[in-house]
């Protein structure tokens, strides 16, 4: 076991002691997309704080840093624009890798017309349903049912309506605080019952808000839940892509062969607090440090450096187009309309 | 023809428009193999199987939230609450999601859902079946709510809120279902937002729902005998409200009580009399009345039951005041 684990606690050893998800293997191609991906969520990321604190943007502001590996190793497994996915309060980084423009989510966290739920949602409520993203919802565990019931609607159309093309995944994303919600058993076990296609993706950062993860439940191996159900249920590296990647793709098959749902939980970590507003000041050092030297941006470039699947210039060069990404980003949502006053009172009803 | 009884008309509404649109499906508690606790959905598991009629655990807040995200994809669910009470338990999802969610995602996504079951108080049901929640959901932007109250407009109304585009919640009452009437002939679909004229009167409006509604019936029948001309308005759409037409009917009797099963604070008729007040000011003689429940939880015991509840002397009482110019 990694001997810093002890001094960084309990989430920690339980990544430590991990048994290894054996040698990971990608290719240039998707090893380039996902380091694309990753990359894309870190510096949008820490853009999102800037503007926060320069008062563009307002209200709870919940960053992704440092969990990276879960949104682009699980959604980049999926097939864009078919699978549907399913978020919370921290959704920036689940949009991205979904699809929806960077120029749509900064626009929506400003506010604007331009905005993927325009304006009227913000960062708690970013939609797409042309990227077929339910949703990021900001109670605890209420997206879950919504997520079960997009599965539902690939099931029913399949054998309700006899469409065979109709194998669509939903992938439901939380936090090990929902795991101790009613709304997570009561849909595991709709959803093991009626075999659904869906993956209920746990982001175990260890913290909700300033709730240990162990002060809060009876297990914390939230994994072995799924047993209970009888459904499957893995415990993955969630600093690691390639791992939580490979997992996915596990769990995704069994869903489009109609075997059903899993329970993946992803060992993460946030490197900021809870919110921009959150003070962070129950995680200790050692904690952060332990998590921090498991960058998952660092890991993979650095996988992919010893591979010789990408030169360190090569990786540069995404970073450099990343950026450009992100500040055009920032422009187009600055100079962004805000919207319409006299719009105020549409899209209450279906109609308008 | 036949008489159908009220919980068979809103079986053939469903039925009918299962069968005219293969996206339709039911959820909720005992609603396949059972048939429904009310037996409304008796038989359709049979004809249209079990993923379209579907059997759910009694979990109302992910099977409401299921239906949601249902909707969002393609399907046109309804969810029957076994008792609306229950829906409480919901009320994240009804409010956060098929409310506001439209709203919420700047257009994205409709949720053509609807939210059925039986509400009111019944026989000695105890306090937590015996509830009102039309009047707690009011405030929620973005659904619709109708009460129903014949057989008749249960089954047009019925097939109004399936084939609506927005959520409704969708209020039957727990001791209308063996109602029975003719019905009209065809595919008929009554309006989910007109209030029904049940009868035309000058002397005074009374403004009901639900199965408040046949109370009135009862109190209008004698006030015509002591020659007290009644206007009675079912509202059916609980939200939005017809104002179109109970304005009509105040600007001809100028007067008007509203009666209601819900209670008093926090009611249907405390916000129908507020638009009222806002509206039709200049067209009443007299301040307008609110009959409702008493703010209590529906005691067990029949006597006490019978005193939490408007009943029908009550609405002949205040007639008799208001016309008389007591009020």
């Amino acid at each position: 076991m990694d001997s810093s684990a002890g001094a960084a606690g309990s989430h920690a050893e339980r990544l430590a002691a991990l048994y290894p998800a054996g040698p990971s293997s990608v290719s240039r191609e998707d090893g380039l997309m996902l380091y694309r991906d990753m990359t894309l969520g870190r510096r949008f990321e820490d853009k999102c704080a800037e503007m926060y604190y320069r008062g563009k943007m307002f209200g709870f502001v919940h960053l992704y840093n440092g969990q990276e590996a879960v949104s682009t190793g699980v959604i980049k497994a999926m097939k864009a624009q078919h699978d549907w996915f399913c978020s919370t309060y921290r959704d920036h980084v689940h949009a991205l890798s979904a699809g929806v423009p960077a120029r749509e989510v900064m626009s929506e966290l400003f506010g604007k017309e331009t905005g993927c739920s325009k304006g009227r949602g913000g960062s708690m409520h970013l939609f797409s349903k042309e990227h077929h993203l339910l949703g990021g919802y900001a109670f605890i565990g209420e997206g879950i049912p919504v997520a079960l019931g997009a599965a539902f609607t690939s099931r029913y159309k399949r054998d309700a309506l006899g469409d065979a093309s109709s194998d669509a995944v939903t992938a439901a994303f939380f936090g090990d605080g929902t795991c101790n919600n009613g709304q997570f058993f009561e849909c595991l076990n709709m959803a093991a019952l009626w075999k659904l296609p869906i993956l209920f993706v746990v982001e175990n950062n260890k913290w909700a808000i300033g709730m240990a993860h162990d002060r809060a439940t009876s297990d914390p191996e939230i994994w072995r839940k799924a047993a209970a159900f009888g459904m499957a249920g893995e415990e993955v590296d969630g600093m690691d892509v390639l791992a939580v990647r490979a997992a996915a793709q596990r769990a995704i098959e069994r869903a489009r062969a109609g075997e059903g749902p899993t329970l993946l939980e992803c060992l993460t970590y946030r490197f900021r607090g809870h919110s921009l507003a959150d003070p962070d000041e129950l995680r200790s050092e050692a904690e952060k440090t332990f998590w921090a030297e498991r960058d998952p941006i660092k890991a993979l470039a650095a996988h992919l450096q010893e591979h010789g699947l990408a030169s360190a210039e090569e990786l540069k060069a995404v970073e450099k187009e990343i950026d450009a990404e992100v500040a055009d980003a920032i422009s187009f949502a600055l100079a962004a309309p805000e919207p319409d006053p006299a719009e105020l009172t549409r899209y209450i009803w279906a109609e308008d | 023809m036949a008489e159908t009884l009220l919980f068979n008309a809103l079986r053939d509404a469903i039925d009918e428009e299962m069968a005219r649109d293969p996206y339709v499906c039911v959820f909720g508690e005992d609603v396949g193999q059972y048939g429904g606790s009310y037996k409304v959905t008796k038989d359709l598991y049979e004809k249209y199987g079990e993923l379209r009629v579907l059997d759910t655990p009694i979990a109302e807040n992910s099977f409401t939230g299921m239906a949601v995200g249902a909707a969002m994809t393609g399907l046109r669910p309804i969810v029957e609450g076994m008792n609306m009470g229950f829906l409480l338990l919901a009320f994240n999802q009804i409010s956060n999601n098929m409310g506001m969610l439209r709203y919420t995602s700047g257009g994205n996504f409709t949720i053509p859902t609807v939210v059925r079951g039986p509400g009111g108080v019944g026989r000695q049901l105890g306090a937590e079946h015996s509830q009102r929640l039309e009047a707690y959901f009011h405030a929620v932007p973005g659904i619709k709510i109708v009460a129903v109250s014949t057989p008749t407009n249960a089954k047009g109304l019925m097939k109004a809120a399936i084939r609506d585009n927005n959520p409704v919640l969708f209020f039957e009452h727990v001791l209308l279902y063996n109602l029975s009437e003719e019905l009209p002939e065809g595919d008929y679909v009554c309006a989910l937002d007109q209030a029904d004229l049940v009868r035309e009167g000058k002397d005074v409006t009374i403004l009901t729902y639900s199965r408040m509604r046949h109370h009135c019936l009862k109190a209008v029948e004698q006030l015509e005998a002591e020659g007290i001309d009644v206007e009675l308005i079912d509202l059916i759409s609980l939200k939005p409200f017809d104002m179109q037409t109970i304005s009509k009917s105040i600007r001809k009797t100028h007067k008007v009580i509203v009666v209601e099963e819900c209670m008093k604070t926090g009611g249907i008729g405390a916000e129908l009399i507020a638009l009222i007040t806002e509206q039709c000011f200049d067209d009443l003689d007299a301040r307008p009345v609110r009959l409702s429940s008493q703010d209590i939880p529906t005691p067990y015991n029949g006597k006490l039951e019978n005193l939490t509840i408007i009943q029908p002397h009550q609405i002949v009482e205040t007639a008799r005041q208001l016309k008389a110019g007591r009020i």
